[in-house]
């Protein structure tokens, strides 16, 4: 009998159809086997129902463009006739399904489980969670369904397909049978319930030492070193991240080091196998076949890549393993990679695993107790690791990406050093780069210097991403495990010809050096979002579609900050003009000297809290005659300020106003010294001081727009002027003004300091390098002009 | 002692190299023989006793005007107007000529018993002068007595408070000046008549007006028209403000014009090489050349500046004529004639300049793109009567750094208009029908104009008019060793080399051309016959 006459109006229970493996099966199965119904496991998402998930990340996939083609206008009636969503997860016990669920588990004939996370640095408590306990308990689910249904009269599923992968038989030299790890000589005999306690434990250890005050200490100290004063709560928000990435990266090395300490080269393959070993052990009862015992097959695919047929040449879905080296090859950034040119990388393609997964449930299970189905293409069609580099080279060589200025990048030559040398080489430009980091971010830069060190961060994280390859996929490209296929292949002899076509897992028809250039390369390309034409981009640019919606008529409101986002300047700057405008030539010298002993301090406090900076440093305005105050800003304005603006800046602010939206003037510097400003903008909201009589009494009248008050302060006059944040643009310099940035929808960093400008450049958020007018104020001191001969009795030259 | 007139030299082999301005530096440049040199005629003898000769002319006026102490009386309302920071160029060393004849006015209003005396600086729409310009201009005892008790003012041409509208020319010219000034019993002007272009009606009819009437002569048809605006015969421009002074007369405005003429002593002696023949230079200059030019060319742009704008001229005064405006302005403008006249036969295929560090709108600042320009062919270019210089079709090469520089508490609207209206065109009468309104209206330029040290949001678009006659005229117009991307922007054409500008200036006038180089500062005007 056929394989689509034996499915032919099955039931079967799929789990981890969202993935690269299972689309490809849901897809195969609803194409080729006729009247075949579909239960999908499907985690609900958190505003997703199972329904919606599985049409928006199963069916929209252009895996099924084939089908949807085929079928045309009938493709939505017949699929949802065919397919019904279960909520539920692998890593809950009982799958977490609800009695609707079990029951339509109860009512399928065979399952599938393909669900994983085949990240190889999953954190080793989620690894166990889904890949050593997963397959149990979709065994003890599928036990549970027999049960029910046989209380109902039914049978329940008759077969488990447990997906697994090559990698558990062997990361050694040497062949790996298709047999049970129970019989393999490799294999530590690990006790896997001991391994699901440490990991749980492990995680419940790490989410304490993480709250210990010393460690909190430090993630606060990190999430301040990333954005400054930027206010109590984005940083107590940042300090939290950092906090809870700091558990994962521990999870995720704890993972390695407990793998690699049993012989695998990292948590996938380790939790992977310790799954197989708890399924067998509960449910496969060993090897001989119990009256009661779960029929058991096990599929375990080697590095799966692209399709090489179905449903198109080069389908593949998310990126995966081999894609970001590729990609990170072909952009010039892998200078080197280890692995013995001599090696072989087993490949095998995403429907071919699909056609034997698919052959193995229509054969059903051995009636000897579980069988176990490799398949790879090491033994019977091996791909040569110096081949497949060489073709990758060729095949980039004639078909360059191109870097951000049109030109071609070209591709290095790899040398296939050993693994180690690579490591060490990659390590030391890391540490290199770290170290320039934290000197470039110990640096007060602004602007462009600042885009620099945000570069740089780039670089080093492509370096890191490097290095982090090697670690991870290393031992992959130096295995030389051969795989047997001889239970693939004498399943391969029992099809007819019609079946050999329609469901075809020889890995002996796999012409490589038709696969990679032709079939892969291409695909991996496209899905990567490189640029592959040459010359400068046609389409409009980022920063001018960027500036492009800043100036759509349609927005709202415009915020700016002050100092160093329209002008060159701040508090203590204006405070040293105008407090040294009166003084005589020594006084001078000593204030500019007291100025400067104190600007260690200043500088450290401003870095605390610009809250506390400011209202201590206003003290200094204690007592000061209000109306010489207000005359000499004026000169200040003109003599100080003004030179040291940026005219764009201005520019901009005019050209929002222009377009009818609200310009809004937020600072924390004084009324006094803004007030030259007020007719740039419809309003201003700014600091002022206390006033008794005709002196400043060098407290703030009120709580001043700075930090996290900004963000409110900037709300409160939307609300106000029923304008929506939404369609509002910030302007700011530093990640002291997080908040107000965060707080509308079009965020813009002008001249950047360093902490911001990486900020802005992770969030994508427009960039804006204003200068000064080339010619405008070059004074280092911010010292008020020495007062003309004869002068003295009135600084009033207008009438 | 004898002075000698102004001269053209013929460069032959014996020539030595000539000097050319260069921004904030000079340098030497080998000019290709049978060119023309024009010299400015040598400075005229200073007045022996200035005060004297102010007293005599505020005492002997011309024209239908008594004298001076006869007008004043007690009880009378009196203003006194005095030209801007503008003239005279470089700023003269203390006593400011305004500062000596506006003492002897206050001195003779003090006898008469006048006790309502406001002083206004005609800034039509330039920039407030600052404090210790005004101070340099008026004397600290003048600028002391007024400047506290608000006495002293400076035009606003934007205080609708404080302009009076006269009424329209029968050229329906809108006339609105100064209302202190227009209701006054009496408007002494103190006048600085640097160029023939300066003072008569142009003093009180643009000096003290509002944008409202500077708009009708201050447009590209007028400027064109102006051929040129130091022959005021032949200057559309100046027509127009005489239409508007005699309106103004006729509105019962009474105007006492006092006008003052400078001799061409342009540099203070440590530079007086850079007012001397090349061939006359002796060992001195020479070693002060060589030292001064070396040490310019290592020094950062804004020390250079600091040091150029420092320097004072010793201009001393060379007439003092007081009484009725035209009466008084034909002398005057026969004196100016008098000292810079040169003649010259003919016009030249190409005419090269050397730009100097200054112009009437960057005294203490910064001489951006766009006033590179306006020097070269709004004044320069415009130093000639009868004809210009250089026929119609020819090349003007100027010799500037044309830094991409702005001063941004002086010129901020210069700064949009380089970025956004040069950008589109250098078209003078496109700009004016499609950008002008919406910077002589914007109110933040006001604003600046108003309270800051800023030129008017329009100012920089009168510069580019100045211009709009030489536009016209000429066929290509070369800079040597400016920025090129802000020469680019002005429209003209950047070159490295004077050898460069002249092989590119022969794609324009053929092989071989005839070539005229204008020496100055000192200031000269050609008459071309």
């Amino acid at each position: 009998m056929g394989i689509q006459a034996s499915l032919a109006g099955k039931r079967i229970f799929i789990t981890g159809s969202t993935g690269f493996l299972g689309t490809a099966l849901v897809e195969r199965l609803l194409r080729t086997v006729p009247d075949v119904q579909l239960v999908l496991l499907v985690r609900p998402g958190r505003r997703a129902s199972p329904t919606q998930r599985t049409a928006r990340e199963i069916l929209k996939n252009d895996c099924f463009d084939r089908l949807r083609a085929e079928l045309g206008d009938r493709f939505d009636a017949e699929v949802s006739a065919r397919i019904t969503s279960v909520a539920g997860d692998v890593a809950r016990d009982g799958l977490g399904l609800d009695e609707k669920g079990r029951a339509e588990l109860a009512r399928c004939d065979i399952a599938i489980h393909s669900a994983a996370t085949v990240s190889f640095d999953a954190p080793l408590d989620q690894a166990v969670e889904i890949n050593m306990l997963g397959p149990s308990r979709v065994a003890a689910a599928v036990v549970r369904a027999r049960e029910e249904a046989a209380r109902e009269g039914g049978s329940g599923p008759a077969h488990l397909i447990a997906v697994s992968t090559a990698y558990v038989a062997s990361t050694h030299q040497g062949e790996a049978r298709e047999e049970l790890l129970s019989e393999n000589r490799f294999t530590i005999d690990a006790d896997w319930r001991a391994e699901v306690d440490s990991a749980r434990r492990l995680r419940a250890d790490l989410q304490s030492e993480s709250r210990r005050p010393e460690q909190l200490a430090r993630f606060t100290k990190k999430a301040r070193s990333e954005l400054g004063g930027a206010g109590e709560h984005l940083l107590a928000t940042r300090a939290e991240k950092i906090r809870e990435d700091w558990v994962k990266r521990q999870l995720v090395d704890g993972g390695t080091a407990r793998a690699q300490a049993l012989g695998w080269p990292d948590a996938y393959p380790f939790t992977k196998a310790l799954g197989e070993q708890a399924l067998v052990a509960q449910h496969g009862i060993g090897t001989a076949p119990a009256a009661d015992a779960l029929p058991l097959t096990i599929v375990r695919p080697s590095i799966i890549e692209s399709a090489l047929s179905e449903p198109v040449p080069g389908w593949i879905r998310g990126f995966r393993m081999a894609e970001p080296i590729i990609v990170s090859y072909a952009r010039g950034l892998l200078a080197e990679f280890p692995g013995v040119p001599e090696g072989i990388v087993d490949v095998i393609p995403v429907d071919m695993v699909v056609a034997a997964i698919v052959a193995v449930a229509a054969a059903g299970p051995a009636d000897e107790g579980p069988s176990v189905y490799q398949v790879a293409s090491g033994v019977a069609n091996p791909l040569v690791y110096g081949h497949l580099v060489e073709m990758v080279q060729g095949w980039f060589t004639a078909h360059p990406l191109y870097d951000d200025r049109g030109q071609p990048i070209s591709v290095p030559a790899w040398s296939f050093p050993g693994r180690g040398r690579v490591q060490r080489q990659l390590e030391r430009a890391t540490q290199l780069m770290d170290g320039a980091e934290r000197l470039m971010s110990a640096l007060p830069l602004r602007g462009r210097q600042a885009d620099f060190a945000a570069r740089l961060e780039d670089r080093q994280a492509v370096a890191k991403r490097a290095l982090g390859y090697v670690q991870l996929y290393g031992a992959y490209s130096e295995t030389d495990a051969r795989y047997r296929v001889d239970h693939l292949l004498r399943l391969w002899a029992t099809l007819d010809e019609h079946d050999r076509k329609t469901f075809c897992f020889d890995p002996g028809v796999i012409d490589w050096d038709h696969y990679v250039p032709v079939v892969h390369l291409p695909s991996v390309v496209v899905h990567a979002r490189v640029r592959t034409t040459p010359g400068r981009s046609v389409v409009e640019n980022r920063p001018d579609r960027a500036r492009r919606a800043i100036l759509a008529p349609e927005r709202h409101l415009a915020a700016f900050d002050l100092e160093h986002t329209l002008i060159a300047s701040n508090v203590v700057d204006t405070y040293a003009w105008l407090a040294s405008r009166h003084l005589g030539a020594a006084e001078r010298a000593r204030f500019v000297a007291e100025l400067l002993r104190d600007a260690p301090s200043l500088l450290a406090l401003d870095r605390r809290d610009r809250g506390d900076f400011l209202s201590s440093f206003y003290r200094r305005y204690d007592g000061a005659p209000i109306a010489q105050l207000e005359a000499d800003a004026w000169e200040l304005f003109n003599q100080q300020l003004l030179p040291r603006s940026f005219p764009a800046g201005f520019a901009r602010v005019r050209e929002h106003r222009r377009l009818g939206h609200r310009t809004l003037l937020i600072t924390g510097a004084l009324d006094v010294v803004v007030a030259p400003l007020r007719p740039l903008f419809d309003d201003i909201i700014c600091a002022s001081l206390g006033r008794n009589g005709d002196h400043f009494t060098g407290r703030m009248a009120e709580l001043p727009p700075i930090g996290e008050a900004r963000a409110l302060v900037l709300a409160d006059y939307a609300d106000a002027h029923g304008l929506s944040l939404e369609e509002s643009i910030a302007y700011a310099d530093s990640a002291s003004d997080l908040a107000m940035l965060e707080a509308v929808g079009f965020p813009v960093a002008v001249n950047p300091e360093s902490r911001l400008a990486g900020i802005a450049r992770r969030r994508g958020w427009h960039v804006e390098h204003w200068d000064k007018a080339a010619g405008g104020s070059q004074r280092m001191l911010p010292i008020g002009p020495l007062e003309s001969a004869g002068a003295g009795r009135s600084r009033k030259h207008r009438a | 002692m004898s002075r000698r007139p102004g001269f053209v030299l013929e460069v032959d082999r014996s020539t030595p190299p000539t000097l050319f301005w260069n921004g904030e530096g000079y340098g030497l440049e080998r000019l290709p023989e049978g060119s023309r040199v024009i010299y400015a005629p040598e400075p005229i003898d200073a007045l022996e006793d200035p005060i004297g000769a102010i007293r005599h002319a505020l005492n002997n006026p011309y024209g239908d005007s008594a004298p001076l102490p006869s007008l004043l009386r007690a009880g009378m309302k009196l203003t006194i107007c005095f030209d801007d920071i503008s003239l005279p160029l470089p700023p003269m060393e203390s006593p400011d000529i305004r500062q000596m004849v506006i003492e002897e006015v206050l001195e003779m209003a003090a006898a008469a018993g006048v006790d309502d005396v406001v002083l206004v600086a005609a800034l039509a729409l330039h920039r407030r002068m600052t404090e210790p310009e005004l101070r340099h201009a008026l004397g600290d005892r003048v600028y002391d007595a007024f400047a506290p008790h608000g006495l002293l003012t400076q035009h606003d041409a934007e205080d609708p408070e404080n302009l009076l509208y006269i009424g329209q020319t029968d050229e329906g010219e809108d006339v609105e000046i100064n209302k202190r000034a227009a209701t006054s019993d009496l408007l002494v002007y103190v006048n600085i008549n640097l160029v023939a272009m300066d003072g008569g009606h142009k003093s009180v009819a643009t000096g003290l007006a509002s944008y409202k009437s500077l708009r009708h002569h201050h447009n590209p048809q007028t400027m064109r028209h102006s051929r040129s605006f130091m022959d005021a015969p032949a200057s559309e421009l100046h027509t127009s403000n005489w239409r508007m002074g005699r309106l103004i007369a006729e509105s019962g405005v009474k105007v006492f014009q006092i006008e003052t003429t400078l001799n061409t002593d342009t540099f203070p002696s440590q530079f007086a090489f850079l007012q001397k023949r090349e061939w006359e230079w002796n060992v001195r200059d020479r070693a002060t050349f060589a030292a001064s030019s070396a040490a310019l060319a290592g020094a950062p742009t804004r020390y250079k500046r600091r040091l150029f704008h420092s320097i004072k001229a010793p201009h001393a005064m060379t007439s003092v004529q007081a009484g009725e405006v035209e009466a008084v302005h034909a002398i005057t403008t026969a004196n100016v004639w008098e000292q810079q006249g040169v003649e010259v036969e003919g016009q030249t295929d190409i005419l090269t300049m050397g730009l100097p560090y200054i112009c009437p709108y960057n005294v203490n600042s910064i001489m951006n793109p766009i006033l590179v320009a306006c020097l070269g062919l709004g004044y320069f270019f415009n130093l000639y009567r009868n004809k210009p210089l250089v026929r119609e079709g020819g090349v003007l090469i100027l010799k500037h750094p044309t830094p991409w520089e702005f001063d941004p508490a002086f010129h901020p609207s210069y700064i949009d208009f380089f970025e956004q209206v040069l950008a589109e065109t250098t078209d003078p009468v496109l700009m004016h029908k499609q950008f002008e309104a919406s910077y002589a209206n914007d109110p933040w330029y006001i604003h600046l104009y108003r309270t800051g040290h800023a030129y008017h949001g329009v100012h920089p678009f009168y510069m580019w008019y100045w211009c709009a006659h030489a536009l016209e005229h000429l066929g290509r117009v070369i800079i040597v060793g400016g920025d090129q991307k802000a020469v680019r922007r002005l429209g003209f054409s950047p070159a490295s080399t004077l050898d460069d500008a002249l092989e590119m200036a022969r794609d324009v006038v053929g092989p071989s051309p005839t070539l005229t180089h204008l020496h100055n500062p000192p200031i000269m005007m050609a008459d071309v016959r």
